[in-house]
């Protein structure tokens, strides 16, 4: 099992210019913890979002590579993103998913993942590019790899332990997130248009 | 003898050239039969990307995505697609993201199928609810000029729109039609 802040803070300091989605509740949150960026788009919501807003933006940016760090429960509540993605093959998208079988926000409660499914393997047979899962620390070479230089779509999941971490809470107002990312990227002229 | 009855007005060739126009350059679907010919143009536009999603709040993320690496979107779907998209308008909501979405009309008019109903019935309520701009089409003459409006406030300001074209313009499926 891993550690959610020691790993996801590894994977971002190798980040370069990715443009970084992280989902709802820890994601957004061990982010955080890593260092504030602009090129951070944190969701505070719309569970079942961050797959597809990566997407979107890998579509747009095509020479960007753009990193998606969610939740077991968020990746399945948008398990046809996975098909979706899988079809339009971006080869700048990858997906990491924090894999502690559990609801961690909601009070902990028992997830999917704990009881057989494999989110890398429903990636590997939607078409995606490659996928990886990982449960110890000696594999993160691997893992930087895959989510920054392995073209895409990949996913990993990572078995993360249940432990709870100190809040790291980052600014929550959509529109000042939005428009702080879209001014890094495109310059500061198209913040808000 | 009944008179012969005019040509159909071509109102998927004036919502594309609106798409066009606006730089739109991710169609995100979930097909219906109402749209065939809109996503025929769409997808043979190479200044488009067709891109068909498993379920339509897909294409509410989509196009979120889109507007924060600067492209616009646009999500095509028909009335019960609206439903599966509720929680996510949250997000363009809270983010300020423009979001055009073209929706083909059932339950409301003509309807032979009891189980388009109370969709068809909710599309306006629910995306009123939750901050979407209507614009609705009675008359396939003036599909474009909703589009146009409604592209207009959804790019121009940070908004949600949603052109609704009527069961009345579309004219109701038949019972022998697939459905």
């Amino acid at each position: 099992m891993l550690n959610r802040r020691a790993l996801v803070a590894d994977i971002l300091a190798g980040r370069g210019e990715t443009l970084l989605v992280t989902g709802l509740g820890s994601p957004t949150y061990d982010a955080a913890a890593a260092g504030d960026h602009a090129l951070n788009f944190y969701l505070w919501g719309a569970m079942g979002s961050a797959a597809m807003i990566g997407l979107g933006l890998a579509l747009a940016q095509p020479e960007r590579r753009v990193l998606v760090i969610t939740g077991d429960g968020e990746q399945l509540m948008a398990l046809g993103a996975l098909a979706t993605i899988a079809a339009e093959r971006p080869r700048n998208l990858a997906l990491l998913v924090l894999d502690n079988e559990a609801f961690g926000e909601t009070g902990r409660q028992a997830g999917l993942t704990g009881r057989g499914v494999d989110l890398a393997a429903v990636a590997a047979a939607a078409g995606f590019a490659a996928t990886l899962k990982i449960t110890d620390a000696n594999d993160t070479s691997a893992l930087v790899k895959l989510l920054y230089r392995t073209p895409g779509p990949v996913l990993a999941a990572a078995k993360i332990s249940l432990e709870p971490e100190p809040l790291v809470l980052p600014e929550r107002d959509g529109r000042y997130l939005a428009q702080r990312f879209r001014a890094a990227l495109l310059g500061p002229a198209r913040a808000t248009r | 003898m009944s008179p012969a009855r005019p040509a159909a007005h071509d109102w998927a060739r004036d919502v594309h050239r609106v798409l066009s126009a606006y730089e739109v350059r991710q169609v995100a679907t979930v097909p219906d039969a109402g749209l065939t010919r809109l996503l025929e143009l769409a997808a043979t536009d190479r200044t488009m990307r067709l891109i068909t999603l498993t379920s339509e709040e897909e294409g509410i993320a989509l196009a979120t995505g889109a507007w924060l690496g600067g492209a616009r979107a646009a999500l095509l779907m028909q009335s019960s697609g609206v439903g599966n998209c509720i929680n996510m308008l949250s997000l363009p909501a809270l983010c300020g993201v423009p979001l055009l979405m073209v929706v083909t009309m059932r339950g409301e008019w003509g309807e032979f199928n009891p189980w388009q109903v109370p969709m068809g019935q909710g599309v306006r309520p629910v995306l009123a609810a939750m901050g979407v701009k209507l614009f609705p089409v009675e008359r396939a003459e003036e599909a474009g000029a909703a589009a146009e409006a409604a592209a207009g406030i959804a790019f121009n300001g940070g908004l949600q729109t949603a052109v609704l074209l009527t069961q009345r313009m579309l004219g109701a499926k038949r019972f022998a039609d697939s459905e």
